[in-house]
């Protein structure tokens, strides 16, 4: 399972990237793997605003549709286009090519609710006991 | 296979229509002709016979197959309902022949049957008063949501937001926000139910109401629903029973005896009726006289005379949810099969339909994971997680069982079990039946260490092998082109 170290981390597996202001969000590892292969992205839109752990994607898999939450409040800035035609890169490339959405971050206090790379990985592993 | 649109042949006829021999209107209205040709499939009727039958014999049915879905209760169809539904009198009936003056008097009949199934259905699961009008079991959410928000408003107290466990239905959810309220989502226990301290902190007065399936989707019935029930109506919710695991508590306990306020039942699953490619289904919703008040018009009401007729003076009535009586000929299916069982008949389908899931159970506890390993209700949960480390997932097992000639058990559902696979095999499966099924399910398990390979690749003598159902769901085909 893959853990990148610059990266934060909800309870719900979603991953922050945050970068001065704005953060880039996605789902982890953990998560696509959970989920099998991913069909569907209902991505939110260019300028949506986002809550803490509040709805901001929908993902649909062979198995089951699953609710996305947002890791931190923030305005949508940008969103990846590429996941309409290719959901499968959350699969191949979770952290990378798989990314959602680019947010522009409202409270960067928030980041404490966060877990970072090493609490999360303990957690996820604690999961697949 | 060759779909009919491959095996149609240009002028090849099925039909051959008389000369007109009268005048034929030449000029239609451009604006109601078609642009294109309908691309019809030109074929002989033999063709169109062989096409069907062959098809129909593809066909995997409860007629032809055990079908353990779990959470569906895939039930034997008695035929003796058929012939009641196809009895004249009932199908011929006109739907608006009631509404005319004077019409009441020629539907007597049927007008007896939604009234009586009314206080059957009331009887079955301790509420007031019944509506037949929904036509699903979603459609029976969708409304009971509906009467839940009309009482709330009626109170004056707008509510917010309806509570629903983390193992629920889909549908749950779905009808809750359709109805226009949030949703929050209480996980579940270690011990396999709610968890009681995230729902108090969830219950406010903000909540509209709790919507609960007792048994559980994991078939487990929860020993604190009525603290639960309780704990809800005093903070002013209602409770809402979703009815589709009604197989496993007749005449064991009622819902309106635990303090639910709403009832849907789906016809199809308890009471016999067919799942019928996707409808015609029925979905009644009781309530607890607090919400009668509410129910869709019309309602079908007795005269002190014993005759019947359609009642329109409900004023607080959330109105029609579907036209005229439900799908009337379905509820009469289900009437038939409540009065041909009778109440002994009703608890021992309950009694064996737990018996069948606890005896599938024990069986084959030993070679799969089991989701909550204690007495279940009408169906139970296994996991395919210990078979997961050959490479084998709840997938490669339920294709495996189609080509052993058994329906799969419903699979990644619940949603918080891994590798989920629940098996509701009903009280119409013999024991030899249920033998020959847990037989292959052994099998599988044991394949899972040896040949994880023959898993993988199956189905391999259907007619179509393994679908590839990420390609599938990504790039949807659903239409011949030419």
């Amino acid at each position: 399972m893959l853990v990148p170290d610059n990266l934060f981390f909800t309870k719900d597996h979603e991953w922050a990237k945050i970068e001065g202001d704005t953060a880039t969000i996605g789902i982890t590892d953990f998560a696509q793997g959970s989920l099998g292969n991913i069909t569907f992205i209902d991505l939110p839109k260019i300028g949506q605003g986002l809550k803490q752990s509040g709805l901001c994607a929908t993902v649909e898999s062979v198995k089951a549709a699953s609710d996305v939450y947002s890791p931190l409040s923030g305005e949508v800035v940008k969103v990846n286009e590429e996941l309409a035609d290719h959901p499968e890169l959350v699969n191949k490339s979770p952290y990378e090519s798989g990314w959602f959405a680019v947010i522009k971050i409202n409270n960067l206090k928030e980041k404490d609710a966060l877990m970072d790379a090493k609490k999360y990985k303990e957690y996820a592993e604690n999961l697949s006991k | 296979m060759q779909l009919i649109f491959e095996k149609s042949r240009s002028g090849r006829l099925g039909f051959r229509l008389p000369e007109s021999d009268v005048y034929v209107f030449e000029s239609l209205p451009q604006k109601y002709c078609r642009k294109e040709e309908a691309r019809l499939p030109e074929v002989s009727e033999l063709d169109v016979v062989r096409h069907f039958s062959g098809l129909s014999r593809l066909n995997f049915s409860v007629d032809t197959n055990f079908y353990p879905l779990g959470s569906c209760t895939m039930k034997y169809n008695p035929k003796f309902m058929e012939k009641a539904a196809s009895l004249e009198g009932f199908s011929l009936l006109h739907p608006l022949i009631p509404q005319l003056s004077g019409g009441g008097i020629l539907a007597q009949g049927s007008l007896e049957v939604l009234y009586h199934m009314d206080k059957l259905l009331s009887e079955i699961t301790g509420m007031a008063a019944f509506t037949m009008q929904p036509l699903a079991g979603a459609h029976g959410e969708l409304t009971g949501v509906m009467l839940i928000s009309a009482y709330h408003k009626a109170n004056g107290s707008l509510k917010k937001h309806i509570i629903i466990p983390d193992s629920s239905h889909g549908t749950n959810p779905a009808s809750a926000a359709i109805a226009g309220y949030d949703v929050i989502v209480i996980p579940t226990d270690k011990e396999g139910y709610l968890d009681v301290q995230a729902y108090k902190k969830a219950l406010s007065k903000d909540t509209a109401a709790v919507m609960l399936t007792c048994p559980d989707t994991l078939g487990l019935f929860n020993p604190k629903i009525k603290e639960i029930a309780d704990l809800a109506h005093s903070a002013g919710a209602l409770m809402y029973y979703d009815g589709a695991n009604l197989n496993a508590i007749m005449g064991k306990c009622r819902p309106g005896d635990i303090g639910f306020d709403v009832v849907h039942l789906n016809l199809h699953k308890t009471f016999g009726t067919p799942h019928g490619g996707g409808g015609p289904g029925a979905g009644p919703v009781g309530v607890s006289s607090k919400l009668v008040d509410f129910l869709p018009i019309s309602r079908v009401m007795r005269r002190d005379d014993n005759t019947y007729f359609l009642d329109y003076q409900n004023k607080k009535t959330i109105g029609y949810v579907a036209p005229f009586y439900g799908n009337f000929l379905v509820i009469l299916k289900a009437y038939a099969y409540i009065l041909a069982l009778g109440k002994e008949g009703l608890i021992e389908v309950s009694e064996n339909a737990v018996l069948s899931a606890n005896y599938c159970l024990s069986r084959l506890k030993d070679y799969f994971e089991v989701a909550f390993d204690k007495i279940c209700m009408h169906e139970c949960v296994l996991s395919a997680s210990r078979q997961v480390k050959y490479g084998v997932h709840a997938l490669d097992i339920s294709k495996y069982l189609i080509d052993k000639g058994f329906h799969p058990p419903t699979i990644y559902f619940p949603l918080i079990i891994k590798e989920a696979m629940m098996i509701e095999p009903t009280e119409t499966e013999s024991k030899e039946t249920l033998d020959k099924f847990i037989e292959v399910m052994i099998e599988a398990a044991k394949l899972s260490k040896k040949n994880p390979q023959a898993l993988n690749l199956a189905p391999e003598i259907m007619p179509i092998k393994r679908l590839d159902e990420t390609k599938a769901a990504r790039e949807p085909d659903l239409r011949w082109k030419p």
